[in-house]
């Protein structure tokens, strides 16, 4: 017990009056102008700052993509060097799946779980401010490599002793290493901040069986991280150390295993992959019910199957490995585990079709997008559980097979229902609906589009096709099959490229959402879209999984109250409530907009600016500043004090 | 379909021939399951007359919970744990037979690749029976043999795949798998673990041999290059030695360097390159002259011989058979 007491307020209920309104639009505000762009902590308009900065990186990893399918086009082209060639493939791989694919996710949860929890914000608004701000750092840390030509050219898994100074003597692997460790950063304040969100400022009456499944995935996706990357830091690291000092850890010369850089590696990198598709199965678990007009089947089955999938997902990563001389005892055992996992993804796969098979689907848009994700999901499972065959793999490891199946996964898993979601939440951000008629043309291109690419390329896997080759022969079967890639994979780009068409169009000129377009059952349609600053006047009360369905389904007696509730409106302030069943605890004071974490930011990036440039005195500069910065964010306030709130 | 040099889908070593039908089997499945699922969404969508629309007509139709749906999750747990039960056991007798040593091994080959070749040294009862070669690897047929993969330099991987699957050859570590080929013909392999700029052009061939005519290669490949004759390839010998001798090895002759392939048996073999190009005097000329500008990365220098230079070399080389 502490020696004074927390100071105690029972917090007033009231009516989401317009004098409440005002009063909290004061509160809440983020300053006009360049000085609230700069500091903003609002949990929204962070949201959008990923989103967008995602779909920028996915842009740009998709130019490099139809780049690469040139240069794939045909046998023996000459359209890239084999070092552009590698450099291509190395940042389009870096790019979809470190700059894109996790934080658009992130970006769709920062945006919608305080909406969907009834609350005001995420718990740690400055960290959320910082995570996306090193997250932007990272980017253009990682980005100057390429564009200066020291663009990582290893591969996304980059093994060592490649990757060493002794076969790779540019800057490229520094900037990769470096950029990676600073990433990490951003992964990590991320994933705490969505983990403390998630447990303790759900709205009351909110317990833990009636959160969304996407708070389910992120949640469980964000364990993953704060447990994984660390990993992956410290193999970075270690390859920058052996790079700079001569450590190595990954060289046979100095006693040193170029094996523990894949261990280190795919201990973080297969629950990544968990990590960048639990999310978004969450986004099609929550978005499909809304188009069948049905609660999902098997509500609890799928949560609990979100969770079972990553803890498996501990436990394969091996399955990368299978190739390199490990026993065959812990590769059968590794297989196995490979095998498990696909049951807890057979429940959601099950759960989404039964809950199109009960229902009434009304085929929109986002109903497309998220319905075809079974069938990919499914294409991607099925070539998954045959790459965990350890014999089988060890002809399918490291050729197209391989390549097709990972891109089923992750566009089938990560693209299609991110642009689902797209579809079904764009409204709540912008308060205007997403045209459906482009939205079509949209879907089926990219669906096509991207079969016509991906489909065909299991054959050429099994035509024995090596991944990461910058041409090919001519008599070896892969012509045609990569014509037809190529030409799928401009489909697909045109697919994309009219989404973003269709979102800077409706921005402007699309229909008027108001707020519940979908009539969807969850909080966030509850407020305006696009939602106030402070997301609702007075906190809900919850009463079951569906508060805005409870009518319609009937099925209990309880309502959950949208009308009257805490107001907390003296000053900025938010509500802590408990872990299971999300009983009101504390008053949370909510920190204001703060430079603090764009300082921390920006000091973070001139501290690895001098390490890669080994500009001591810039390092140490950079240093001091994140120190700095810190003392300044960390600096003692009386008035974010929590404040204990009285029962009753 | 025809086969195709790379392709899984027809075997001819013992691991491809048993890992071939577990591979089909599972794609077999695969596919069904697919087709399978496709049929479920699509009649789970036109079952209920499912309405077209947008944001007006999703909310204008009712909700309603219409069936829990619970046994549908049970059902496809169920269904799916019979092919994966199957799998599962057929792989780990699949493992059990391909990823064993055979302990009736005709020899041991050690092969070292390394950006971007692949270099095999055959080893005998008596020393004097061991010899290197490159980026040909002569086997005789129906006897298994074994391999000891050495890393070198960067992480490679052994792909054979109408003989057997990948085995990754690691600096700091020695790999063992093994070959057995079931018919005679020659195999094509691959590096298909990425290791730099020319990962695309790092080819071999396992060459399957009946008995006698594998006696015969060994028995050819133990001799040393035979003396030059004419006085254009005594001048070529003297290059030889001279500037293709800081790497590579003639036996028989001052050229004793082994950092790039032997050049002893050079004509004997299809490719040069490590599969990149075919073993023909103009090529060679080209390849000597300015490698890098046939093969950017390769580790071989240009050499920018004069014309007389060149054919001398050529006329040595053209004798090591």
């Amino acid at each position: 017990m502490s020696a004074i007491a927390p100071p105690m307020r029972t917090p007033e209920i009231g009516e989401p009056t317009s004098a409440l309104q005002d009063k909290l639009q004061k509160i809440w505000e983020t300053a006009p102008g360049i000085r609230g762009f700069f500091s903003t902590v609002d949990h929204k308009e962070i949201g959008l700052r990923y989103i967008y900065t995602a779909f920028l990186f996915l842009a740009l990893g998709g130019i490099e993509a139809l780049i690469i399918r040139l240069q794939l086009a045909g046998p023996n082209l000459t359209l890239l060097t084999p070092q552009q060639y590698d450099e291509l493939f190395s940042t389009h791989g870096m790019t979809m799946i470190f700059l894109y694919a996790s934080p658009i996710l992130s970006g769709f949860s920062n945006y919608l779980w305080p909406l969907l929890f009834g609350s005001r914000d995420m718990a740690f608004p400055r960290l959320n401010a910082l995570s996306y701000w090193v997250y932007l750092a990272a980017g253009l840390f990682l980005y100057a490599g390429f564009v200066t030509g020291n663009g990582p050219n290893d591969g996304w898994f980059n093994y060592p002793p490649y990757a060493e100074r002794d076969y790779n003597p540019a800057l490229n692997q520094d900037f990769y290493s470096l950029g990676m460790v600073l990433l990490g950063i951003s992964t990590t304040v991320g994933a705490a901040n969505f983990i403390v969100t998630a447990f303790k400022t759900r709205a009351p009456g909110m317990s833990i069986n009636r959160m969304p499944i996407l708070v389910w995935g992120t949640l469980t996706a964000s364990i993953a991280n704060l447990v994984v990357v660390p990993a992956v830091s410290l193999g970075f690291f270690m390859l920058w150390m052996d790079r700079q000092f001569g450590t190595d850890f990954f060289q046979p010369r100095g006693g040193g295993q170029p094996l523990l850089w894949q261990h280190l590696f795919w201990m973080f990198g297969h629950p990544w992959v968990y990590a960048i598709v639990l999310p978004s199965m969450g986004m099609v678990s929550d978005g499909l019910p809304v188009f069948c007009r049905r609660p999902l089947v098997g509500y609890s089955l799928v949560a609990l199957g979100t969770v079972a999938t990553m803890i498996l997902g501990f436990g394969v990563w091996v399955h990368h490995m299978f190739a390199t001389g490990l026993p065959g005892l812990s590769l059968a055992f590794f297989s196995g585990a490979s095998f498990i996992i696909t049951f807890p993804s057979m429940i959601a796969i099950a759960s989404w079709i039964a809950t199109i098979w009960l229902g009434r689907p009304v085929i929109t848009t986002a109903f497309l997008f998220f319905a075809s994700t079974i069938l990919l999901f499914v294409i991607g499972g099925v070539t998954g559980v045959m790459t965990a065959s350890v014999p089988a793999d060890w002809q399918l490891t490291d050729t197209y097979f391989v390549v097709a199946h990972l891109h089923y996964t992750l566009i089938g898993i990560n693209v299609f229902p991110v642009v689902g979601a797209t579809y079904f939440w764009f409204p709540k951000m912008t308060g205007r609906l997403l045209d459906e008629r482009l939205g079509r043309w949209n879907f089926w291109l990219m669906f096509w589009g991207f079969n016509i690419a991906f489909l065909p390329m299991h054959l050429t896997g099994l035509f024995g096709m090596p991944r990461r080759v910058y041409t090919y022969p001519d008599d070896f079967g892969f012509d045609t099959l990569n014509m037809i890639t190529t030409v799928g994979s401009f489909i697909l780009a045109v697919g994309v490229l009219l989404l973003l068409i269709n979102m800077w169009k409706s921005r402007r000129s699309g229909a008027i959402a108001g707020n519940n377009p979908w009539g969807a059952p969850t909080l966030e349609w509850a407020t305006t879209s696009p939602p106030p600053p402070y997301n609702f006047a007075v906190i809900p009360t919850v009463a079951s999984r569906h508060p805005l369905w409870e009518d319609a389904l009937d099925e209990e007696e309880a309502r959950t109250t949208l009308d009257r509730g805490m107001t907390l409106d003296k000053g900025k302030e938010a509500l802590e409530t408990t872990l299971m069943d999300a009983e009101p605890e504390r008053i949370l004071r909510m920190p204001e907009d703060s430079y603090a974490p764009l300082l921390l930011a920006i000091a973070l990036g001139v501290l690895f600016t001098g390490m890669l440039l080994q500009l001591w005195w810039l390092a140490g500069a950079g240093g001091l500043g994140c120190l700095l910065a810190l003392i300044a964010w960390l600096w003692p306030r009386r008035d974010l004090l929590e404040r204990e709130a009285a029962h009753g | 379909m025809t086969s195709t040099p790379l392709d899984y889908l027809s075997a001819a070593g013992e691991q491809a021939s048993v890992t071939q039908p577990l591979t089909w089997f599972m794609a077999i499945v695969s596919i069904i399951v697919c087709v399978a699922t496709a049929i479920f969404i699509i009649l789970a969508i036109r079952r209920n007359q499912a309405t077209t629309g947008g944001a007006a007509e999703t909310a204008a139709t009712p909700v309603e919970r219409g069936g829990n749906g619970i046994r549908w999750i049970g059902w496809a747990m169920v269904l799916s744990a019979i092919p994966i039960l199957a799998t599962l056991i057929w792989t780990v007798a699949a493992l059990a037979h391909v990823g064993r040593l055979p302990r009736d091994e005709a020899f041991t080959i050690e092969v070292a690749p390394q950006q971007w070749w692949w270099k095999a040294t055959y080893t005998g009862p008596d020393p004097s029976q061991n010899f290197v070669t490159a980026n040909e690897i002569h086997i005789p047929v129906g006897v298994p043999v074994r391999l000891r993969l050495v890393g070198r330099d960067v992480i490679h991987s052994f792909w054979v795949p109408k003989l057997a699957g990948k085995t990754d050859a690691i600096p700091g570590q020695v790999n063992l798998t093994w070959l057995k080929a079931e018919i005679p013909g020659r195999y094509w392999g691959q590096c298909a673990e990425y290791c730099g700029d020319q990962h695309a052009h790092m080819a071999f061939e396992v060459v399957a041999d009946t008995p006698s005519a594998f006696a015969q290669w060994r028995a050819r490949q133990l001799q040393t290059a035979p003396p030059p004759v004419t006085p254009e390839q005594k001048h070529g010998l003297a290059l030889v030695e001279y500037r293709c001798g800081l790497c590579h090895a003639v036996a028989g002759t001052n050229a004793q360097a082994v950092i790039a392939p032997d050049l002893t048996h050079l004509m004997s073999r299809r490719t040069i390159a490590a599969g990149m190009l075919q073993t023909d005097p103009a090529i060679i000329a080209g390849w000597v002259e300015d490698a890098p500008s046939l093969k950017p990365g390769t580790l071989m220098p240009a050499q920018h011989l004069s014309g007389d230079q060149l054919n001398d070399v050529l006329a040595y080389l053209e004798t090591l058979k």
